[in-house]
């Protein structure tokens, strides 16, 4: 695969007033051609953060970019000028955002919201782009004869598929969806999935996929990033996360989910809270909550150890193989 | 979580404590307490007796006798600012609370309980809001007869649709909140929720309304005195000297001046401590 | 079998929308044991949470029964159902709103205290705050804070302290865990879990996801458009689910372990409109297996294996008709 996106030593923080919110710590990662990228984490793990400065639009301020480098097709995404990025948005890299609800305008109908983001990146005619508009509703399974109707006289399931439709009109090369079926019910969720399968296999086109639900991830990512206190602590294919978790953190995170498939007469949990984001912990930033912490946590950030050729975790334990196991 | 916080501070004193970091609005305290203090010490401040007439020194120009210089008659206006005072703050902050606690209790109540409570009380105040405000304060002024005390009941009267309309829209929000539901289920009695769970949490909009309402009570119980149904000449009070002084703003614009001065900054003081007080009682924005 | 403590006949409540009448919760009936936990399942807007609020009487029913230890709650005067609430509580879904932002810890928990024990004195009530925040594990601390100064566990510790201080015997959990990360969600099932050991406790479990409600309940109903369509004990659901919905429900669940690809029951279209339903099955719209029956009489809940179902299809004798109708 080809790495077409990679960001390296991405730093973001949020400052108001004298407090500094390290909403993104050094972070490392890289994205292959067609490929499906989940970013895993609790709230305030620099997911969603990571996912803005891709497309580049974190509030500034509050919102700053410390360093790091975010290449996209073998351009740094961070030095290019308003203009260009302009260019790339919705063209290259498109967004879904959690909320259809919200994300949709009230006062312009669905088929001129399509409209709208083709006529800003395509050379056509308003006629040309209505029909494309129709096309793309097609795609998502609603009707071409619906483009004429207002967001609220569509339900919360079908709202989320015209934003899809919105974000995949100028086929983008890059979709990021943000917790994309957070707000929807779970059968409604199941039709979403589904269909953001069939648009895989249908575009080629790659995608982060950023949730909290491991159920997901485990359907539609091919790798996934484990976030933590903005850093990625576990990165790996979706069968080496699941089958072969060497982060403690990763571990902690299947614990706490109940299991459909099993019976459990506790969950098992990790005590404590996700830190402080204007005051990371040294060293490993899961250390204070890691059941397995030595002294070396406490003081030494852990580097990346490679387990397989996609596979790696960034603890000092990731190496002992089974070791859980036997506890 | 820094130990501080294991301190028992108390919510009122926390309050307090924050309005003194604001400095505007500790600005506008202050302003406030010399304006109060101007009215209660009139007799010791005022150089001369307000309707201390002087035909011979009429419209004079600020100067070192008189400082804000002497209207038609030749009464020296600083005095009569000075007395103003004392019936223009009266009139403001009584009237605005009569309108707040009066217009706040029918909002509340609308608001919270909805159906035909709620229509009635509301349609109650359609009406009085389809009568301007001024007009209904003179016909109430009119039906009760002039005076001080009639003033402010008119002029309160006039304003109680407005907070209201505005404690009503607060409510009807912050009812559907779940703390309310809460509330409700261990029991607590519709009273106690409304005073401890409702009101508070519509203080904002109440205080920025009340500190613009006291402008506004000064304004239109000028109006009044203006047409006779207020304060009987010579009695000082800023409107009515306000609108007095208006038939010679061409010539002699001192004559307004003083008296705009005073009420603009009344207002601006009330108004920068109801934005500090607003902050002050919001304890999301505790640091 | 120990006797119910808990038991919903027929209950019904309607509310009046400009575009008619909304069916929230339309003849649920079940009963929840002492001591054990009934999870209610469904999407939104199928009248879960609704049941749970009518049940407490946040709402007013507009029919059927609410019995606790026998006694029809609904029928209760204002006063007598202020004597009630010590008994029943509630826990609310949103840590956020749910909490007066203008009251510290100390005195949202200490607030129904005040309502009850007129005669308490201060230290006495302090004393009782404190023992509940320990209990569910609340830093004293934090006595003195403001809800917005704490993260969504603590606050969601917050809101079941309120619910336990007055000594209840049924808590209606309504959706206690959907607003937290899964870390601090498992924290709090656990939490909840230990409460209803210690103290007895009687939960009706109000969630949208399944795993969850698998995880805490002893049995399942499951609630579509207003009407229980299955009830069974938890074991039994997630093995041999029988209704069609509760089978796509199941199998909606993304299941997170990559080598399993169970075949997944799409469900075509949205939930109707509980607004004036029309007759008959309210699932039927989006059914695989709807028959001319369904749209004709509502399916009754039925006795079949260990689950009480509401659907034709589990019912002989109307499949039995659905055949003949088929054949003429």
């Amino acid at each position: 695969m080809n790495v077409f996106l990679k960001i390296e030593g991405l730093t973001v923080e949020y400052r108001s007033g004298n407090r500094h919110v390290h909403a993104v710590n050094d972070l490392d990662l890289q994205l292959g051609e067609g490929e499906v990228l989940g970013f895993v984490g609790e709230t305030g793990a620099g997911k969603t953060t990571t996912a803005l400065s891709i497309l580049r639009i974190l509030p500034n301020p509050p919102a700053k970019v410390l360093g790091g480098k975010v290449i996209f097709k073998d351009q740094d995404i961070i030095q290019l000028s308003d203009r260009e990025m302009r260019a790339i948005r919705g063209e290259e890299i498109a967004m879904i955002f959690q909320d259809p609800m919200t994300s949709l305008d009230p006062v312009k109908t669905v088929g001129d919201q399509i409209c709208e983001m083709i006529l800003l990146h395509r050379n056509c005619s308003k006629k040309e782009a209505w029909e494309m508009a129709g096309d793309m509703l097609e795609t998502v399974g609603i009707d071409r004869g619906r483009a004429g109707d207002y967001p609220h006289q569509f339900s919360g399931g079908m709202k989320q598929r015209v934003v899809i439709a919105i974000a995949l009109s100028c086929k983008p090369s890059l979709l990021i969806a943000d917790e994309p079926t957070t707000a929807l019910d779970v059968t409604i969720q199941a039709q979403i999935l589904e269909l953001m399968k069939e648009l895989k296999k249908k575009y080629q086109s790659s995608m982060i996929m950023i949730t909290h639900d491991l159920g997901i991830v485990a359907e539609i990512c091919d790798n996934v990033a484990i976030m933590y206190a903005g850093g990625v602590l576990e990165y790996g294919s979706v069968m080496d996360i699941y089958k072969d978790p060497r982060h403690p953190y990763t571990r902690a995170l299947f614990d706490s989910i109940p299991d459909v498939h099993r019976d459990q007469a506790r969950l098992k949990v990790i005590s404590g809270l996700p830190p402080d984001p204007t005051d990371i912990p040294s060293g490993c930033p899961f250390h204070p909550r890691c059941p397995h912490c030595t002294e070396r946590c406490k003081t030494e950030k852990p580097e990346v150890v490679h387990l397989n050729e996609t596979h790696w975790a960034r603890c000092f334990l990731a190496q002992e193989e089974g070791r859980y196991e036997h506890e | 979580m820094n130990q501080k916080k294991e301190k028992r501070y108390s919510l009122t004193r926390e309050t307090f404590t924050r309005l003194m970091k604001n400095r505007l609005a500790m600005f506008g305290l202050f302003i406030l307490c010399v304006l109060v203090i101007t009215a209660i010490f009139a007799d010791q401040i005022a150089p001369y007796s307000y309707d201390q007439m002087d035909l011979l020194n009429a419209y004079k120009a600020p100067c070192k006798g008189h400082i804000f210089g002497t209207d038609e008659f030749g009464r020296d206006i600083f005095s009569r600012v000075v007395y103003g005072s004392r019936i223009s703050l009266k009139v403001g902050f009584i009237a605005v609370s009569i309108a707040v606690v009066a217009g706040g209790l029918l909002g509340a109540v609308a608001g919270y309980y909805g159906g035909w409570t709620d229509n009635l009380i509301m349609r109650a105040m359609d009406v009085i809001m389809s009568i301007p405000a001024t007009l209904l304060a003179i016909s109430i002024a009119a039906a009760l007869g002039a005076g001080l005390t009639n003033l402010m009941i008119a002029t309160g009267i006039a304003s109680i649709p407005t907070y209201a309309r505005i404690v009503r829209a607060s409510v009807l929000g912050i009812k559907e909140q779940e703390f309310v539901e809460a509330a409700r289920a261990v029991g607590t009695r519709d009273f106690t929720i409304l005073c401890k769970h409702i009101l508070p949490n519509c203080l904002a909009p109440i205080i920025v309304q009340a500190t613009l309402g006291v402008a506004f009570a000064i304004l239109t119980a000028a109006g009044l005195s203006f047409i006779g149904l207020g304060i009987e000449p010579p009695t000082p009070e800023w409107g009515a000297m306000l609108s007095n002084a208006r038939s010679y703003i061409r010539d002699y614009s001192y004559m307004c001046l003083f008296p705009g001065l005073a009420i603009a900054l009344t207002i601006f003081s009330l108004n920068v401590l109801g934005d500090g007080l607003r902050d002050a009682l919001d304890p999301k924005l505790r640091q | 079998m120990s006797e119910p403590l808990l038991e919903v006949r027929h209950l019904k409540k309607y509310f009046t929308t400009k575009k008619g009448l909304l069916h929230a919760v339309d003849d649920v009936s079940f009963s929840i044991e002492e001591g054990k936990t009934l999870g209610l399942v469904g999407e939104s807007g199928c009248g879960k949470s609704t049941t749970g609020r009518v049940i407490l009487r946040l709402h007013e029913a507009t029919g059927g029964e609410v019995l606790y230890r026998g006694r029809n709650i609904l029928e209760l005067s204002p006063r007598e159902m202020r004597e009630m609430r010590r008994k029943m509580q509630i826990v609310f879904q949103d840590p956020y709103s749910s909490l007066n932002p203008r009251m510290s810890v100390k005195s949202l928990i200490e607030e129904s205290l005040l309502q009850r024990s007129r005669g308490m004195s201060s230290a006495e009530r302090e004393q009782k705050v404190l023992a509940i925040m320990d209990l569910v594990g609340l830093e004293r601390r934090l006595a003195y804070a403001f809800p917005h100064e704490l993260d969504g566990g603590r606050r969601q510790r917050i809101g079941i302290a309120r619910a336990l201080i007055l000594e209840p015997e049924f808590v209606v959990l309504d959706e206690p865990v959907s607003a937290l990360d899964v870390c601090i969600q498992a924290q709090i099932l656990n939490l909840l879990m230990d409460l209803q050991k210690e103290l007895k406790l009687t939960y009706l479990f109000i969630s949208h996801n399944l795993s969850v409600v698998k995880h805490i309940s002893d049995e399942i109903a499951v609630m579509y458009l207003g009407k229980l369509v299955e009830k069974a004990d938890h074991e039994t659901i997630f093995k041999d689910p029988k209704h069609p919905y509760t089978k796509a429900l199941l199998s909606a669940i993304p299941i997170p372990d990559p080598t399993l690809h169970p075949e997944r029951i799409i469900l075509e279209g949205d939930v109707a409109s509980p607004i004036n339903p029309s007759p008959g099955c309210r699932f039927r719209t989006r059914c695989r297996h709807a028959m001319p029956v369904c749209g004709e009489a509502a399916p009754e809940l039925m006795q079949n294996g260990k689950s009480i179902v509401a659907c034709h299809l589990c019912n002989p004798q109307s499949v039995e008709t659905a055949r003949v109708g088929g054949q003429e």
